[in-house]
């Protein structure tokens, strides 16, 4: 052994080449990392780890794997991060999709289309130049070769997908492209091996198949994107807990929780399942109700699954299981009202119903009629597939998907993930907005208001001794006062705290309006107010100004909300609404023909979120709503609502302008294909440039 | 006009040669993180993993 300092001693080089096959691989989520300093440190910090065999960051999905020896865990890894300066947290590995074969396959198919393409077209520019008898056939025996084979393995997802729709007995985007693939392809390979002189048409196959899965392609990474990093929020929140076996402490999976099982929950945990407590508490409902004060429970009362235990650890013995607890069923009112919403229809779903039918009609008129006319039906085929490749839907493939991804991608790097597909077209027809309020308007911390020294001094020392969350925002909001020497102090639960000051009595708690702090000489107000999201008033006034009403819908008491709508400018204050009433404001709101974009954070909003015309949950909110909700605003500043709003409404326009674009090139080409007139070279262009055209306006600033 | 029996395959032979980069290329997951692989050739040096002992003096 001849190593020289000590930290190399333990590791023999053997242990260095352990393969990573036996150890365990962990999956970290570092959402600050943004450049290659960042890359750099996070990998040298848990490369220097004792027991981490190989760690590789993931800068575009900010996430870190890591191969560590087995039994070490996430621990040291977080613990050396956190000293370093990331932020980081344990991914629950069944949540995540790791990998992206279908991407994958995609982009193989592209490049086989690509390769195939580019081949064809240098061949086919010899015979539309002029070639010689002899040479055509012989380019034309050569392009089928590379054609034929590109395109059986390049078309393969137009073809299952048509098959599928045709099968199901519709019509759908895919039908006119196979049915133009297949056409072009069969008639080429004929006119190859007749040599008549006629044209073919293998370069436009494989264009049109070349472009079209360029569109699905950026399609299919948008949607993955949103997913991935929705798969990931879901994986923040690793479904485990801690069952208490006689004196025995032991990690489970919420799955696995029966009931009458003993759970311990730490200050700060969410209940995984409906129980009842075994001590007094106090709990959080805010998630469920909306609520913002604390509850006090006692021993033997219910808690239900997803509130908050706040001052003290609590052991709650299990009286459901996950499945079957309160925060399940309240999710499941969230598939009744989530019904409707599935029968949106976006621009390109419009587009394409218009489309397909349109096309399919075209061609064969085109048949018919060269048919009657020539009476050669190789004539008439040739017509009928140069009508069906020159209205190639280009345009509809990648001109939707171009836009939502350029936008989607803009709005994922602010900060907003948007799940659904049509989300965007949704969020740009919104003329209302619902705002929940603790949560999502507000932190659900409390702001303390100023005191004068000597009093502020009292109510910091009285403040100090409690762990009442109003206590505690007073603490904290006093911290740069020295607290005053008090003594004999006491709790009282539910009314507050009471000490002697110089031998005096002082109360800081629950008065007649509110809080209160008592001194001996004088009583003093202390209207603790709701600490505001970062960039709330900022928002309500930018939505205001898009020309937007803003409304705020809360469970809380009509006291809070009015507090807050006082200092916020909103247009009305719906308050100490039940989570079914909310869902039905929307409806109501709906009947009246306003298109409703509800944000919200709690289980009470889910119902709500998932009956709105559209709907965006903070990333601090629950599982169930952030399920239920459109988009997920991953950033804290709220004024990144209007700016979703904004960016949905241009990306309404560029969709819209996308699809007049197409149309345009339709108008012409259509008829010089009718008229016979159109040849692959025709095609050629009009499909480049119109696809061009189209991407270029989609992803301009 | 015989040179094109040497020509084309020729040129489909250059093409294919480019297809089969980009293949290896996807399975080689070089298209897995692609921010990240921009901003990593500003490092100066290889990435821990590939080099375990460099990473513990740095």
């Amino acid at each position: 052994m001849t190593a020289a300092c000590p930290a190399c001693a333990g590791a023999a080089p053997a242990a260095q080449v352990a393969s990573e096959a036996a150890g365990e691989v962990i999956h970290l989520s570092l959402p600050g990392i943004h450049c290659a300093g960042c890359i750099a440190g996070v990998e040298r910090t848990l490369g220097a780890l004792p027991g981490v065999r190989a760690a590789r960051v993931n800068l575009g999905r900010r996430r870190a794997r890591v191969v560590v020896d087995p039994g070490t865990g996430a621990g040291p890894a977080l613990t050396a991060l956190a000293a370093a300066g990331y932020e980081a947290q344990e991914l629950d590995e069944a949540a995540l999709d790791t990998g992206d074969a279908a991407g994958r396959m995609l982009l193989a198919r592209i490049a086989v289309a690509g390769f195939a393409m580019m081949n064809v077209m240098a061949l086919s520019v010899a015979v539309w130049s002029g070639a010689g008898e002899a040479t055509r056939a012989l380019f034309h025996w050569a392009a089928a070769a590379i054609a034929l084979p590109a395109l059986a393995f390049a078309a393969v997802p137009f073809f299952t997908s048509a098959w599928g729709a045709l099968r199901a007995g519709r019509l759908n985007m895919d039908v006119p492209i196979a049915l133009a693939i297949a056409l072009a392809g069969t008639t080429s390979l004929v006119e190859t091996i007749l040599d008549s002189g006629a044209d073919t048409w293998f370069d436009a196959a494989l264009s049109l198949t070349f472009f079209l899965l360029a569109g699905r392609y950026l399609d299919h990474r948008a949607r993955a994107t949103a997913r991935s990093a929705a798969a990931e929020l879901t994986a923040l929140e690793l479904p485990r807990a801690t069952r208490l076996e006689g004196d025995r402490r032991v990690t489970v999976a919420v799955a696995d929780i029966r009931p009458g099982d003993r759970i311990a929950l730490a200050v700060g945990a969410r209940a995984p399942v409906d129980g009842v407590a075994e001590a007094a508490c106090r709990l959080d409902r805010s998630a469920l109700t909306g609520e913002a004060d604390p509850v006090e429970i006692q021993p033997g009362d219910a808690v239900c699954a997803g509130e908050t235990v706040l001052g003290a650890p609590l052991v709650l013995r299990a009286t459901a299981r996950a499945e079957d607890s309160t925060l399940r069923r309240l999710a499941r009112l969230v598939e009744v009202a989530e019904t409707g919403r599935h029968r949106y229809q976006g621009w390109a779903d419009w587009a394409a119903k218009l489309y397909a039918p349109l096309v399919h009609g075209l061609s064969a008129v085109a048949f018919v009629a060269w048919w009657v006319a020539t009476g050669s039906v190789g004539t008439a085929i040739a017509v009928a597939t140069a009508v069906l490749i020159i209205t190639c839907p280009c345009a509809l493939g990648l001109a939707v998907p171009a836009v939502t991804a350029s936008m989607t991608g803009r709005l994922f790097r602010a900060g907003v993930l948007l799940k659904s597909a049509t989300a965007l077209e949704r969020l740009a027809e919104v003329d209302t907005v619902l705002l929940d309020k603790t949560g999502t308007l507000t932190t659900g911390r409390l702001e303390a208001p100023d005191l004068d020294p000597a009093a502020a001094a009292v109510a910091r020392a009285l403040a100090e001794a409690s762990d009442h969350p109003v206590s505690r925002a007073v603490a904290h909001a006093l911290q740069d006062h020295a607290a005053a020497p008090l003594t004999d102090l006491r709790e009282v639960p539910g009314e507050g705290m009471h000490g002697l000051w110089d031998g005096a009595p002082a109360f800081l708690g629950r008065g007649p309006d509110g809080t209160e702090l008592r001194l001996p000489d004088r009583t003093l107000p202390l209207a603790t107010r709701e600490e505001l999201r970062p960039g709330a008033a900022e928002a309500v006034a930018a939505l205001r100004a898009q020309g937007l009403s803003v409304h705020l819908v809360t469970g809380d008491h009509a006291r809070r909300a009015a507090a807050l709508a006082a200092r916020l400018d909103l247009d009305e204050v719906h308050s100490g609404i039940a989570p079914e009433e909310k869902a039905a404001l929307v409806a109501e709101f709906a009947a009246r023909g306003a298109r409703v974009l509800m944000v919200g954070d709690g289980i009470n909003d889910a119902a709500a979120l998932a009956a709105a015309h559209a709907s965006l949950a903070p990333a601090t909110a629950l599982d169930a709503a952030r399920v239920a909700a459109d988009g997920v605003l991953l950033a804290a500043d709220l004024r990144i609502l209007p700016e979703t709003l904004s960016t949905a409404k241009r990306a309404a326009r560029r969709i819209r302008q996308n699809l007049a674009i197409a149309a345009g090139y339709n108008c012409v080409a259509i008829p010089v294909a009718l008229s016979g007139l159109a040849g692959p070279l025709a095609a050629a262009i009009a499909m480049s440039t119109s696809s061009v055209t189209v991407v270029a306006n989609a992803v301009r600033r | 006009m015989n040179v094109l029996v040497i020509l084309i395959p020729v040129s489909v032979a250059l093409g294919a040669l480019g297809l089969a980069a980009c293949i290896w290329t996807l399975r080689h997951g070089q298209y897995d993180d692609l921010d990240g692989d921009a901003a990593r050739i500003l490092l100066d040096k290889p990435a821990p993993e590939a080099d375990p002992e460099d990473s513990s003096d740095a």
